[in-house]
């Protein structure tokens, strides 16, 4: 038998991943270790997680069949793994709560965090209020502008947002702001990271808080008839679909399909595909896929979509991409954002943009593999945030907004 | 032993602490940067930190995140940092690099030791690597006979700071406070007891950078560091002069205040 490929610990997969990281955070990236370690074994901690799923988030999440959108996807059988039902909106807040839940256990009393889209952002606010800790969130001075409704969100909640004004202004430099933070205060401050990337712990961590999604969804396709012939996700950084491909990776006639943001297209260079468009490389403190020039210098994402905005992968990706496990595939702004209008219009579920790719993903495969085929998505967050952006795309706006 | 320390061990000899200065290699341009760093030299540096610029410096503060944008922005590559080095080194200062680590993965971590060596540098400062995750970079550093040098920061457990000390060759880079580059009001506390744990661990030479503004900072620090590291008020005397003229006018005047300040107070030797 082959070796699980299920919830590797880190710090390395494969080639990828590891902790590059100034020395001053060396000591509160070992912390955090620990204390997950001690954690993970502690029943009473995923006791408490499991309880604030049921109680608090609203897990576990239901499969839906639509049965309309899937004439639209040469006639397969497509569910969505309904994570735009959680509490706050998307996936984000199976991440937080375990991480905050972390902070009260290692002591500290502040917590900071980077968002592109607002979802992380605003998920960790809300954990935030829920366990009485600080929370100051960074976000691209851009990002405020096209996500200007979860800035309010945030701090309706509590929160202080600081509009991260250098270099691109997007989700880069917010995490760029946030290690800066976190340098400076890490006596009081854990840094609860959105993705599952950036240095050990963080990418088996966050991974590890998401796979609940995976295991919930496994569960309910096999009580529903059986496994899916794939399984898709949108790929940014990429915490929803490691969560919900790890359960599937020791199931190898399940196809793993990750799809990432290519923009205006990849052959344009205006693109956020790291493993399809990037090579491998260090950003944010572990090696993965990065798009840069030939000196390494990161280069600047394209993408409709904030919360798939970003340069760089988890390296867990990367590894399953190295591996042939799961594919990675690209999916454009306008694919996107036909696939968006047809859930709306097919199913009466208005998605994420981010969420949208992995639709535009399923339609794709569907009309490949035909009536015979099942496909699974992670309908990783609503679009309730989207509404203007959505609007304006198509055009659907007064003139004064547009 | 190195250039780099026989020049450090010259300068304890003379009673004093050295100073070392950091800039940032094609801001305002590169020629402009290499003559800065030349001014440098002239006017009291001792040994020259070359900045190479890098897109996501999650170490760095405003003044230096401002000018490595504007010399990425004006087309500044990798390779300018060789004849910075080579131009240093003309002086007779010791010409050291402070890198992140991407670019030299992407450049090669060999080619790049073996290019700065050939150019005439002789250590790299790794900002965002570890002992712990740099074992590509110390076999090629070894393999060229570069210097490695590593930080310690207040957090450093004693754990830490040895497998710190032993990686590290030159001197050891010590944070004087937790936070990023930039001028301070005041120099942490935490320096001068991390210059005597590093010191306890093992390390021979240690060096005190992040938040020397002033001269006063720098009599401070040289009272028990062997070198006094300078970057951002360095880099403002050229971020703020419209001309570069002016800026070097501002650099040369801000270096004579720093070179006071180590020769201010003479070092008491080995009893720290």
């Amino acid at each position: 038998m082959t070796e699980s490929l299920q919830s590797a610990p880190g710090p390395f997969f494969g080639d990828f991943g590891g902790q590059f990281v100034p020395e001053a955070l060396m000591a509160a990236l070992d912390q955090l270790t620990d204390a997950y370690d001690k954690a993970r074994l502690d029943p009473s901690f995923y006791a408490e997680i499991d309880r604030l799923g049921r109680e608090y988030s609203g897990r576990p999440s239901i499969v839906t069949e639509v049965l309309r959108f899937a004439k639209h996807a040469g006639g397969a059988r497509v569910f969505l793994k309904r994570e735009d039902l959680n509490h706050t909106g998307s996936h984000k807040i199976n991440n937080v709560l375990g991480q905050a839940l972390l902070t009260k256990r290692i002591g500290k009393t502040r917590v900071i965090a980077e968002t592109g889209a607002g979802q992380h952002g605003v998920a960790t606010a809300t954990a935030a209020a829920l366990m009485d800790l600080e929370c100051v969130v960074y976000m691209g001075e851009e990002d405020t502008e096209r996500q200007a409704l979860n800035v309010a969100r945030m701090k309706l909640l509590g929160a202080t947002v600081v509009p991260v004004k250098t270099g691109s202004r997007t989700l880069r430099d917010a995490i760029n702001e946030a290690y800066r933070d976190w340098v400076a205060n890490v006596d009081t401050t854990n840094y609860v990271f959105g993705t599952a990337a950036g240095p050990h712990p963080f990418p088996a961590m966050v991974r590890d808080f998401q796979r609940v999604i995976g295991l919930e969804a496994r569960e309910q396709m096999l009580a529903m008839g059986g496994l899916p012939d794939a399984v898709l996700a949108c790929v940014g950084g990429g915490s929803n679909a490691i969560g919900i491909f790890d359960a599937f990776l020791d199931d190898s006639q399940v196809r793993l399909i990750g799809c990432e943001a290519a923009g205006d297209g990849v052959e344009t260079g205006r693109h956020a595909s790291a493993i399809g468009g990037g090579r491998p490389g260090v950003l944010h403190g572990s090696k993965s896929y990065v798009l840069q020039d030939a000196d390494g210098q990161t280069t600047e994402s394209h993408s409709i979509s904030a919360g798939l905005d970003y340069p760089g992968v988890g390296p867990q990706h990367a590894w399953l991409a190295d591996l042939g496990r799961a594919e990675y595939w690209a999916v454009t702004d306008v694919e996107a954002m036909e696939a968006f209008r047809l859930l709306c219009r097919t199913e009466g579920i208005l998605p994420a943009i981010e969420s949208a790719h992995a639709l535009a993903g399923a339609i794709k495969l569907g009309k490949e593999l035909g009536e015979d085929a099942t496909l699974l998505v992670n309908l990783s967050g609503r679009g309730d945030k989207d509404v203007e952006s959505a609007a304006r795309y198509f055009d659907m706006l007064p003139e004064s907004h547009s | 032993m190195s250039a780099l320390t026989d020049r450090l061990d010259e300068i304890k000899a003379e009673g004093r602490a050295a100073l070392i200065g950091y800039l940032p290699v094609g801001y305002p341009s590169v020629e402009g940067s290499i003559e800065a760093m030349e001014v440098m030299v002239e006017a009291g540096v001792d040994i020259v930190e070359i900045g190479l610029p890098y897109s996501d410096p999650v170490l760095d503060g405003p003044v230096i995140q401002f000018a490595a944008e504007q010399a990425l922005a004006n087309g500044t590559r990798i390779a300018d940092v060789f004849p910075a080095a080579t131009a240093v080194a003309a002086t007779g200062a010791p010409a050291l690099v402070m890198s992140y680590f991407n670019p030299m993965l992407q450049y090669g971590v060999d080619r790049f030791a073996q290019d700065l060596r050939s150019a005439g540098g002789v250590g790299v400062i790794t900002p965002d690597l570890t002992p712990d995750s740099g074992a590509e970079w110390i076999a090629a550093a070894d393999a060229h006979g570069l210097d490695k040098i590593f930080l310690v920061a207040p957090s450093s457990t004693t754990e830490r700071l040895h497998l710190t000390v032993n990686a590290t060759t030159g001197f050891v880079y010590a944070a004087s406070l937790m936070g990023v580059t930039g001028e301070r009001a005041t120099v942490g506390d935490a320096a001068e007891s991390l210059v005597r744990n590093t010191r306890a661990a093992g390390a021979p030479r240690v060096c005190v950078g992040l938040g020397v503004t002033t001269g006063a900072h720098a009599a401070q620090v040289a009272r028990y560091a062997d070198g006094v590291i300078v970057g951002s008020a360095l880099v403002r005397c050229l971020t703020e002069n419209e001309s570069l003229d002016a800026g070097l006018a501002a650099l040369r005047v801000k270096v004579q205040e720093l070179a006071a300040g180590v020769r201010a107070v003479r070092v008491r030797g080995e009893t720290l």
